[in-house]
């Protein structure tokens, strides 16, 4: 029994000296690339390293090597707009606030909209109304976009989440899935949306263009239209189009977290909250719970005067009443 | 042997209509004409889009969506007949009970085509069911619509079972084929006390059953409009007001489908004076019952006048929509429950010409409830061309409306003309029963 055990030590003890050959060579080896590579590293210019900032707003330091670029090729794919646009600008809660006392009419936000969105000139995301409430008070001009709920009553009728709301207030359509029900048409009390019946007038110049769901571009025939808050140009970080084309200051837009509203034609900013205190500011038929993100200021000691051949048509939607 | 006398007599009555005649294939050539005419229409629809119609962004449900609701309404008969009568023991309409579920299977298939028209990209109809949202009540529709036709096709076949046994027994005129389609459709049926037993149990669980799903089917159709905020949808009243609205259209097609049957199968014993003098009552009853809730419908908001149902009333009582309304509320409604108070009135003959006013009437009140509304949204209409605010119907636009009426003839026809459209099993029951 004891000679059998003593064999193995034996052959233990020079075993345990050729490990250590092993273990010492390892170590140098792996000391010396650890070397290496640490020098290798201070080799590096700094000029090989880049700032980052992330969507929540860190800024972080990466190599160079380590980015990959956003190839050109994924803002032409549709599978990625579509969900760039659902997803939204994250941590904004964008608003439009619209100065009633400023507003004559000029419909350059009109023109710019149908521009932008390659609308039919009969139809309008923006449209320019002659309001009048009673016979006895004065009528106004009054641009109405899409109010942009927070309660829209045209995302809970929709039956196939063609139009949904975005974290950042937008509420947008993707037209590569609607149906073309029109049920989001019904259920809109402020007659925010248009369908396009025809083939939409750009649809020639415009194919095979990829579908932005940020901006309706292309327009499809058979599909529900809206405005969009210019959602494009906020990812750009611009004002919308109709709030940069307006001459007379009458739109404000911004961001409700951040409490600012930014004037399209003056390009002052001002606090959005304070904006709304000092001038009186409400929303479009707040009885129906739509909880609008579009605001008014009244037409309170207007700069213009209505224009004369405008009053009737003004005045027509009180016939009854 | 007098017995076997008379159910000869009743088997051949009934079973007689089953034949291919002369006049039948001009009719369902004039069908197939027709069909393909309308349907040329929506070919032109699905290529240049739903300019075509009438349709713009104002008022952008019209005809299409009001036949929706006039053919989701009329199918509901088969429920209120074969059901609501049957369970209550009414025993004098269940020789009417299949033509009921005929008309009421019929309309319901068809709906689902109706809505399909309406559409603007019909090739994505699979988004519905691929990307389907559950609060939007499109999707309760498409689901109680598709259980109802299911339950309506059950409701007609189940009761259906011993009279395809005798039509394989005693039509040995047909083609060997035919008959076989019979017998296999008949589904080894031997008239033994325990398949009698099933057969009257599955009918009562089925009629049961069917009466929820009818209602939740013209309900949830109402919602469609009840669940906006516009002036004229935005009431509480919608449903139980289309589901009666909806017995006054299926009952007034029942009569005009009992005359019609009456004359050209010979089947003036079976369908008698005295059915169409009960289905007089049925109708008048119901249509009672539906004009009290147009007077709660109209009445309280036109007491009130509050500033948008002022633009809704004026325009139904006294604007541009003033010779429809009260066409269809004085000659649909109100002059037939006059009328039908007469016995006289109630024969065969006057009854169906009321029954065809009644149910014209019910297709223009669905348009009155659908278009006037979208006439006058709380925003005025301004900056648009005319044709934007206010709809006119195109050419086009009806043809493409008449399609689906068509279709459910040539299902009506063709289902009366493969099946006795009287029970015959049920009849000689009743006939053993009264010996």
């Amino acid at each position: 029994m004891s000679e059998k055990e003593e064999k193995p030590r034996k052959k233990s003890r020079r075993e345990f000296l050729q490990d250590l050959g092993i273990v010492g060579i390892g170590t140098l080896l792996g000391g010396s690339a650890i070397f290496a590579g640490v020098n290798y590293d201070k080799k590096k210019k700094a000029s090989d390293r880049m700032r980052v900032l992330t969507a929540e707003n860190e800024l972080l330091e990466i190599e160079k090597s380590d980015t990959t670029k956003v190839v050109k090729s994924q803002l032409q794919n549709l599978t990625y707009l579509q969900k760039q646009g659902r997803d939204g600008l994250a941590g904004r809660r964008f608003v439009m606030v619209i100065d009633l006392s400023k507003c004559r009419n000029a419909r350059k936000c009109m023109s710019a909209c149908n521009n932008a969105h390659h609308l039919n000139p009969d139809q309008h995301h923006i449209n320019v109304l002659k309001m009048q409430e009673t016979k006895e008070t004065p009528p106004y001009y009054m641009p109405k976009p899409c109010q942009h709920c927070d309660n829209p009553p045209c995302v809970s009728v929709c039956p196939v989440d063609a139009t949904f709301k975005r974290q950042d207030g937008i509420v947008l359509i993707d037209n590569e899935r609607c149906i073309g029900c029109r049920f989001c048409i019904a259920a809109c009390p402020y007659s925010a949306r248009i369908f396009n019946w025809a083939e939409p007038i750009k649809s020639l110049e415009d194919e095979g263009q990829t579908y932005n769901v940020e901006l309706n571009v292309p327009q499809r025939k058979g599909t529900v239209s809206k405005c969009l808050f210019s959602a494009d140009r906020l990812r750009e970080g611009k004002l919308p189009y109709c709030v940069s084309a307006c001459p007379n200051g009458v739109y404000y837009f911004g961001d409700e977290n951040e409490d600012t509203v930014t004037n399209g034609t003056t390009k002052e900013t001002v606090r959005f909250k304070k904006l709304l205190e000092d001038n009186g500011g409400y929303t479009l038929m707040p009885e129906l719970g739509t909880q609008p993100r579009v605001y008014y200021l009244p037409a309170k000691g207007k700069e213009y005067p209505f224009q004369e051949k405008d009053k009737l048509e003004a005045s027509e939607h009180l016939e009854n009443s | 042997m007098s017995d076997q006398l008379k159910i000869d007599k009743i088997t051949t009555d009934l079973l007689q209509s089953i034949r291919l005649n002369r006049s039948f294939m001009i009719w369902f050539g004039f069908l197939g004409i027709s069909l393909v005419v309308c349907l040329g229409a929506y070919v032109l629809q699905l290529k240049d889009g739903l300019v075509v119609t009438g349709l713009r962004d104002y008022v952008s449900w019209g005809m299409y969506i009001s036949n929706f609701v006039f053919f989701v309404a009329t199918s509901l008969v088969g429920m209120l007949m074969s059901a609501v009568l049957g369970l209550s023991g009414q025993k004098w309409a269940a020789p009417l009970a299949r033509i009921a579920e005929i008309i009421a299977l019929a309309f319901a298939a068809v709906a689902g085509l109706v809505i399909v028209m309406d559409m603007g990209r019909p090739e994505r109809l699979l988004n519905v069911f691929l990307h389907g949202r559950i609060q939007s009540p499109i999707l309760w529709d498409v689901t109680v619509v598709t259980i109802y036709v299911l339950i309506s096709t059950l409701f007609l076949y189940i009761p259906l079972i011993p009279d395809l046994k005798i039509c394989y027994d005693k039509l040995d005129k047909l083609p060997p084929f035919a008959r076989n389609i019979y017998k296999l459709l008949s589904l080894n049926w031997t008239g033994s006390p325990q398949q009698e037993k099933i057969i009257k149990q599955s009918t009562r669980v089925i009629a049961i059953f069917i009466i929820p799903v009818a209602l939740a089917i013209h309900t949830v159709t109402s919602w469609l409009f009840a669940s906006t905020s516009r002036v004229g949808w935005d009431s509480t009243i919608f449903g139980p007001y289309f589901v009666t609205g909806a017995f006054v259209a299926g009952s007034a097609a029942v009569i005009i489908a009992m005359y019609f049957y009456s004359n050209n199968y010979k089947l003036h014993d079976y369908i008698t004076e005295k059915h169409f003098d009960k289905m007089g009552k049925l109708l008048m009853l119901v249509s009672l019952i539906y004009l009290y809730f147009n007077l709660n419908e109209y009445m309280v908001p036109a007491y009130k006048m509050k500033k948008f149902d002022a633009m809704h009333i004026h325009a139904l009582f006294t604007g541009s929509h003033a010779l429809m309304f009260w066409l269809v509320q004085m000659g649909g409604l109100v002059i037939p429950i006059i009328l039908m108070l007469f016995k006289k009135i109630r024969k065969p003959l006057p009854l169906m010409v009321i029954s065809v006013l009644v149910l014209l009437g019910a297709w223009f009140k669905r348009y009155i409830i659908v278009v006037p509304t979208q006439e006058h949204p709380y925003l005025p209409i301004q900056n648009v061309p005319l044709d934007f605010k206010v709809y006119t119907p195109t050419l086009v636009e009806i043809l493409v409306t008449i399609a689906p009426f068509i279709l459910v003839l040539i299902i009506i026809t063709v289902l009366s003309k493969v099946i006795p459209i009287i029970p015959v099993h049920e009849t000689i029951e009743q006939l053993e029963e009264h010996k």
